[in-house]
């Protein structure tokens, strides 16, 4: 008679952590925190159950928001405050108001956790923020009606893009100066550098197009136009996008046209769309990038998606005109 | 071309803020760099720039002269032609028209190419004229001591047309930002004349479309007499019939009646004998006495056309898409609300800065071409980009339904659909139009 030969003991330890791993540990466990434009609060999604579990009153015109890197706080924009509020993730309380200059509506938050690049709109001005002190920075005079904001993963390069002036404005974030512009089509509303830093996608809502830009040389290498069956192309409007980190899909929220279209990050090739709540505007990632959150401004929702099979699988009633998004995790 | 560029971002590099204050790097066209005044302290500024800047340069640099765009040095001067005209005497005290209509949205609209040709090395100028009604042109203010190439003309139709008939003015572009007169987009089109205030006809089919979408179909039509009442009231008669509405009958006010004090009584024995309809319509585009109409109509209906359900090219009440920054930099600028006229004037600005942008070019034809090319977009807080009809020089726009409060409806509205795009169900489409002036020689 042969012998089983005995398991051996790290793949019992492994089988027994995966197990653990998989009872303790919810798949999707965290929040996804929304700001309510319309309603001047912040609802928090659970990621596990898909309720909102809580609701804070903010500033008024809550819009841009983004937790610590090491989500500590957390920050509202509270545009028709002109301030940036930080609020304490656990209590849902409002720990101190940044002066950010007028009008603040999107930020983006230097991967030092210190400084919070602002977009002022009514200004056209970015402000450079120290979220520990409180102190302004910089600010650096860019293009009228500035509103997306991003910065590279190694912190060496702001971009803020201005709506009117139609332009990409790339900062040097040690000497807070424009060192180039790149023109886009008309009313850019979102940057996102990829995972690498070494591109960067702009959306341009009345251009109807996504600009995907070679970050060293700041030139665009292709200009992305999308269509749907059944919606005038002059409806298909982009402004939010979010980019996998493993560089390979890209999802842009199509504001007016009610669809998120995927996107192959590298091939540049249309994937999908998919049908989602009205005016859908901005994206987040949970946990591990499973589900993508879509806030749909007109309908007062948020939509689900299910990363792997692009679908939505779950509409969530927020407050009125829901803006942005955030994720936690647990 | 290489040169143009090479030279410029030589400064470029690290150099912008110096660059921006310092301009007068004027590139001719097609080759090599033509240099402006104070050719020493800017390349000192340059010298300056690229020695600060050598670690930029050596990230940065090397890659940049690829790019084939952002470089350029360039004065774009606009001027604004206005005739005033004396309005009409009306009823009410209230609502006086703005001395600045117009005018102030185009100081706002230079404002903003401002804020981009800074980062292009486009400087742009605004100068005022007035234009008298024998054709004579005085400066107002600006650069300019007479009009250039690139005219915005805020006048009656006779005087544009007087205007752009002269000779000297053949190949110059002008944006009429005034007249909604149906004619200049049809058979008196001109071919050096764009529109980017909406015509009658394009605000008669907006109303149109709301009642066809309400299934208000049986109107009633009240006109004023003057020439722009009557116009208005023959383009709705014109998209009635269009749309397959019914106008059971028209009726011209009787202009006696001070009806600030008796509405109440004359208003509804004015609208006693009118047939069964769902919606009066009225024609007063001189604002005179359809304010006085709504709550003392014999019927109770809404009133629509030029009083209650207004169809706009732009009305405070818009705030959507972005409209709330326009209003919001119009009123810190202006001191007041905007409206339609300065909407429009805002527009033929940025779409001569837009023109300007993307072709590097501050030259009548050539943006004229680019505006009137499918190339050509402009956002302008409405909901859809704006662009030009190829075949009268009309700007395409969604028109606003309005009630002083808020916005009713936009047109177009769903379910009215176009080969080309549903913003041309509005206004002369290219089969409607006897305008030939566009067509290619």
């Amino acid at each position: 008679m042969r012998q089983e030969p005995p398991v051996p003991l790290l793949r019992r330890q492994i089988t027994a952590l995966i197990f653990l791993g998989l009872t303790a540990l919810p798949a999707y466990s965290g929040e996804m925190w929304i700001t309510n434009e319309k309603d001047n609060t912040v609802s928090v999604i659970d990621t596990d159950t898909l309720e909102v579990t809580a609701t804070y009153n903010v500033g008024l015109r809550p819009r841009g928001i983004t937790f610590a890197h090491d989500f500590s706080e957390l920050y509202v924009a509270a545009s028709d405050d002109d301030t940036v509020e930080v609020l304490d993730p656990e209590t849902g309380l409002v720990l101190r108001r940044l002066t950010s200059g007028e009008d603040p509506e999107q930020f983006a938050l230097h991967p030092n956790n210190r400084l919070l690049y602002i977009a002022n709109e009514e200004d056209a001005l970015a402000t450079v923020l120290d979220v520990k002190t409180g102190e302004v920075i910089a600010e650096i005079d860019v293009g009228i009606e500035p509103e997306g904001m991003a910065i590279s993963p190694n912190g060496k390069i702001a971009v803020v893009t201005s709506e009117t002036t139609n332009m990409v404005h790339w900062i040097d974030t040690e000497k807070s100066e424009i060192f180039n512009n790149t023109l886009v089509a008309q009313r850019p509303r979102f940057a996102e550098f990829s995972a690498t830093g070494d591109r960067l996608w702009v959306s341009s809502e009345i251009g109807g197009t996504v600009a995907i830009i070679d970050t060293a040389t700041q030139t665009v290498l292709e200009t992305l136009s999308m269509h749907i069956p059944g919606i005038s192309d002059d409806l298909i409007q982009p402004v939010g996008i979010k980019l996998s980190a493993d560089g390979k899909l890209a999802f842009v929220a199509l504001g007016p046209a009610n669809h998120v279209a995927v996107i192959d990050q590298q091939s540049f090739d249309i994937i999908d769309y998919i049908l989602v709540g009205r005016r859908v505007w901005h994206l987040a990632f949970d946990q591990g990038e499973q589900r993508i959150y879509t806030t749909n401004g007109i309908s007062g929702d948020v939509t689900v998606v299910d990363v792997a099979r692009m679908k939505a699988i779950k509409t969530i009633k927020v407050g009125r005109f829901p803006w942005g998004a955030a994720f936690r995790p647990d | 071309m290489f040169h143009r560029y090479f030279g410029f971002r030589l400064c470029l590099i690290r150099g912008w803020p110096a660059l921006r204050d310092s301009r007068g790097l004027a590139a001719s066209e097609g080759t090599g760099i033509v240099w402006g005044g104070g050719l020493l302290a800017r390349w000192k500024s340059c010298l300056a720039a690229l020695v600060s800047g050598t670690v930029w340069g050596a990230v940065w640099g090397v890659t940049l002269f690829a790019q084939p765009t952002l470089a350029q040095g360039m004065d774009v001067d606009i001027s604004y032609l206005r005739q005033r005209v004396e309005r009409a005497p009306v009823l009410s005290n209230l609502d006086p028209i703005p001395p600045d209509e117009g005018l102030a949205g185009a100081a706002l609209g230079q404002s903003d190419n401002a804020g981009t040709g800074k980062f292009l090395g486009q400087e742009f100028t605004l100068s005022v004229f007035d234009l008298d009604a024998t054709g004579g042109i005085t400066p107002v203010s600006g650069p300019l001591s007479t009009p250039g190439d690139l005219i915005v003309i805020d006048a009656p139709a006779a005087a544009i047309v007087a205007f752009a008939d002269q000779p000297q003015n053949a190949k110059r572009l002008i944006v009429n930002v005034r007249a909604q007169d149906v004619a200049l987009r049809d058979g008196a089109c001109r071919a050096n004349v764009l529109h980017t205030i909406p015509s009658y006809a394009m605000r008669a089919d907006a109303l149109s479309q709301f009642l066809v979408y309400r299934r208000w179909t049986d109107l009633a039509l009240i006109q004023g007499r003057r020439p722009a009442d009557r116009a208005f009231g023959a383009a709705i008669r014109a998209s009635a019939s269009k749309f397959g509405l019914k106008i059971a009958r028209t009726k011209d006010w009787i202009e006696d009646a001070d009806l600030r004090r008796t509405a109440s009584s004359e208003v509804p024995l004015f609208t006693q004998d009118l047939p069964r309809h769902d919606v009066l319509i009225v024609a007063d585009e001189t604002d005179d006495f359809a304010r006085y109409l709504p709550y003392n109509t014999w019927l109770p209906r809404p009133i629509a056309g030029s009083e209650g359900i207004v169809p706009v090219a732009w009305s405070p009440a818009v705030e959507s898409w972005g409209a709330a920054q326009l209003q919001q930099r119009f009123v810190a600028s202006a001191g007041r609300a905007m409206g339609s006229v300065d909407f429009a004037a805002w527009a033929a600005i940025r779409a001569i800065g837009e023109a300007t942008t993307r072709t590097n070019s501050p030259d009548a034809a050539t943006l004229r071409a680019y505006m009137l090319s499918p190339a050509f977009e402009l956002a302008g807080f409405k909901g859809r980009k704006l662009s030009f009809r190829g075949w009268n020089g009309q700007m395409r726009q969604p028109i606003h339904l309005v009630q002083p409060r808020a916005v009713v409806a936009n047109a177009p509205l769903p379910g009215f659909l176009h080969q080309r795009t549903e913003l041309d169900t509005l206004g002369l489409d290219k089969p409607e139009s006897a305008c030939t002036a566009f067509d290619a020689p």
